[in-house]
């Protein structure tokens, strides 16, 4: 070869002869003190100000607060969930919210069965088998009084239904807008089998007037910040776990699926698996985030299937950028944050403000909240 | 008349023929994977492919030598990039077998495994991962246990970096090695998909229009880079630009309407009555 560029001096490896210099870190410095500050608030300032704080002090957090936080939290683990597939992959679903439902009825059961004797009817059964003059619990309610069983189907029940329903989707080759809209159906159609009451959940009314949690009062302070923590935690293990696996070989292969499926093929992956991974793992990760819901708001029922919320997740994906993590974390932040002040103050211009902020960000922020600070990369 | 013209090669194939190309002596030389013992690692055997009644490739019989330059030449729709399709497994021919060696039938397998046994493929529009850097497509690229949990686990070890960096060498683009792939030209990005699929430690390599919309300079070190690759692998090349397949065919082989109208040296094809008439419209 002719006229070869000589190397230039910055391309060398960092650290020893791996070659990491070349490829993405877990985090950077800067990301690890941003994460450690926010383990620091959500595991211990907040819990500190809720509990030990007196009530009339300026900095005692509300109940109101750390319940409306520890719900954004799910939610924003919703979004990682969604960045993964989405920003990621490339593969938008519009059925996430039935993933993150599932989890919540897989904890709901276990609730439900630990309410015990202390319903409306004073029976063993709970209040709506009563209503439906069930005499036995159905088969597919055995073992939820136990909560490790319970906590497996939350994993487990989205898990498999991602996994069957992936395998067949993806091996088809089903891409694009064609299998949105098959999410999008399939989350309709569990929300129709749900709103039934021979199905056995409750109905349209769903589970709720949940009494305790692994036999702790379920709306008691000490048990409300103890899950609050417990979904601090869970949102920062699973950013930390979504960066491992984006900066991993396996995450450049998702994104090059996402910019040029065919050249994965060819250069001998086949995107089936990759796919189908990072999709299960995304259904678990919400089938999780509901499980951790459920408790906190005390109520799970069929609209969260429906296909309005499920579309909502996206939004938050949209809004904070896809393709960062963090970006989603924020963007379900700042949307339900949102949310939350129009439904009290203007709650019947909160989809108009949706919807717009929607069509903003796609025209002038495309890359999202997490596109305004980010650098350009070199 | 064609077919027969193939038949016959095929069966003085037959014996042990030495490669011109790579130099592989008495037919027993094995690689690891493909099976060239009888000095061909491409057969295209009465190939037919048709979609909603245009037939693509009509009856094309076609043998590639290991080690050989081989040029595809044709007019639009002569079914080139059909060929190539059939040969990566993204399309299953109505009719006939494709071979790579003796022994793997390439209708039976997927993409993937068609480019695990060792066929790397070039796209007609430089096809790289946008959003990696020159180094991670590279990478991304390297022959290596490309199932879900070994991708998930692996790590970079020096060989595998040094591997990437004599790569960057070989295809000029060192100095952008940590610039986002979809930042570079035209022609860089031909050259970091041909660049990619040395990294696949391929066998056989199907370019299609691999200088299509380079500068005169790119295309002159394009020529430079497939006659120093000839040999060490097998090459079919697709291209529109006859000055440059005068400059690096071994052979050439003319494809009109589905099948071989005329095989061999380049004058040799030029002075082809029926290509003539084919090109020239006469």
């Amino acid at each position: 070869m002719r006229n070869m560029p000589a190397m230039t001096p910055t391309f060398v490896p960092r650290t020893g002869n791996t070659g990491t210099g070349a490829l993405p870190r877990l985090w950077s410095p800067r990301a690890w003190g941003i994460l450690g500050a926010a383990a620091v608030v959500l595991l211990v300032v907040v819990p500190v100000c809720n509990l030990v704080v007196p009530a009339g002090s300026a900095f005692h957090l509300s109940d109101y607060t750390v319940t409306l936080v520890g719900k954004i939290m799910c939610y924003a683990i919703v979004a990682l969930a969604m960045d993964l597939i989405w920003g990621y992959a490339g593969i938008l679903s519009l059925g996430h919210g039935l993933f993150f439902a599932l989890g919540g009825y897989a904890m709901g059961m276990y609730l439900m069965r630990s309410i015990g004797r202390d319903g409306v009817y004073k029976s063993d059964l709970p209040d709506f088998m009563v209503f439906l003059d069930w005499k036995a619990y159905p088969w597919f309610w055995s073992f939820t009084d136990h909560f490790w069983y319970a906590a497996l189907l939350v994993v487990l029940v989205p898990g498999v239904l991602a996994f069957v329903f992936g395998y067949f989707a993806f091996r088809s080759r089903i891409k694009g807008v064609y299998f949105s809209i098959i999410t999008q159906a399939l989350t309709y159609a569990f929300m129709l089998l749900f709103f039934r009451n021979d199905t056995g959940f409750g109905g349209n009314n769903g589970f709720t007037d949940f009494k305790r949690i692994l036999g702790f009062p379920i709306t008691a302070p000490e048990t409300r910040v103890a899950l609050f923590m417990l979904t601090a935690a869970a949102l920062i293990g699973f950013l930390c776990l979504g960066r491992a696996i984006v900066t991993s070989k396996l995450g450049r292969v998702l994104t090059a699926i996402r910019d040029a499926e065919s050249r994965v093929m060819f250069s001998g992956y086949d995107p089936l698996g990759f796919k189908l991974f990072v999709w299960t793992l995304s259904a678990v990760i919400c089938g999780i985030a509901g499980a951790l819901y459920v408790p906190q708001v005390g109520i799970i029922n069929p609209s969260e299937m429906s296909p309005a919320n499920s579309i909502e997740i996206a939004i938050w994906t949209a809004v904070g950028g896809r393709g960062t993590l963090i970006g989603p974390v924020v963007g379900a932040a700042v949307v339900n944050l949102g949310k939350s002040w129009f439904t009290q103050a203007l709650p019947e211009y909160w989809l108009y403000v949706l919807g717009l902020l929607f069509i903003l960000v796609t025209l002038y922020l495309p890359r999202g909240i997490a596109g305004l600070w980010a650098r350009k990369p070199s | 008349m064609m077919n027969l013209a193939v038949y016959a090669e095929l069966k003085a194939r037959e014996g042990p023929t030495p490669s011109k190309a790579t130099g592989i002596s008495d037919g027993h030389v094995v690689t690891p994977g493909v099976d060239i013992s009888h000095g061909a690692i491409l057969y295209l055997d009465s190939v037919s492919v048709s979609f909603d009644g245009f037939n693509a490739l009509n009856d094309l019989s076609l043998v590639v030598d290991a080690g050989e330059l081989r040029c595809v030449i044709g007019p639009n729709g002569a079914g080139k990039t059909t060929m190539m399709d059939v040969i990566t497994g993204k399309t299953r021919p109505d009719a006939g077998t494709a071979y790579f060696g003796q022994t793997i039938d390439l209708t039976r397998l997927s993409e993937p495994e068609i480019a695990g046994i060792g066929i790397g493929r070039k796209f007609q529009k430089p096809t790289v991962f946008t959003d990696h850097t020159v180094f991670e497509n590279l990478e991304l690229a390297r022959k290596a246990d490309k199932r879900v949990w070994p991708t998930l686990t692996a790590k970079l070890d020096s060989a595998a970096y040094d591997r990437i960096l004599a790569n960057l060498e070989t295809i000029h683009l060192a100095p952008e090695a940590k610039r986002q792939a979809g930042l570079l030209s035209h022609g860089q990005k031909q050259w970091l998909e041909i660049g990619m699929l040395l990294m696949q430690e391929p066998q056989l390599l199907l370019l299609d229009e691999p200088v299509a919309g380079m500068t005169d300079d790119e295309t002159m070190r394009s020529a430079e880079l497939f006659l120093s690759l000839a040999g060490k692998y097998t090459l079919v090349v697709v291209e529109h630009d006859m000055d440059f397949v005068a400059k690096i065919a071994d052979r050439v082989t003319v494809l009109h309407e589905g099948h071989v109208l005329a095989e061999g040296s380049m004058q040799q094809v030029q002075r082809n009555e029926q290509v003539i008439e084919v090109f020239l419209g006469r």
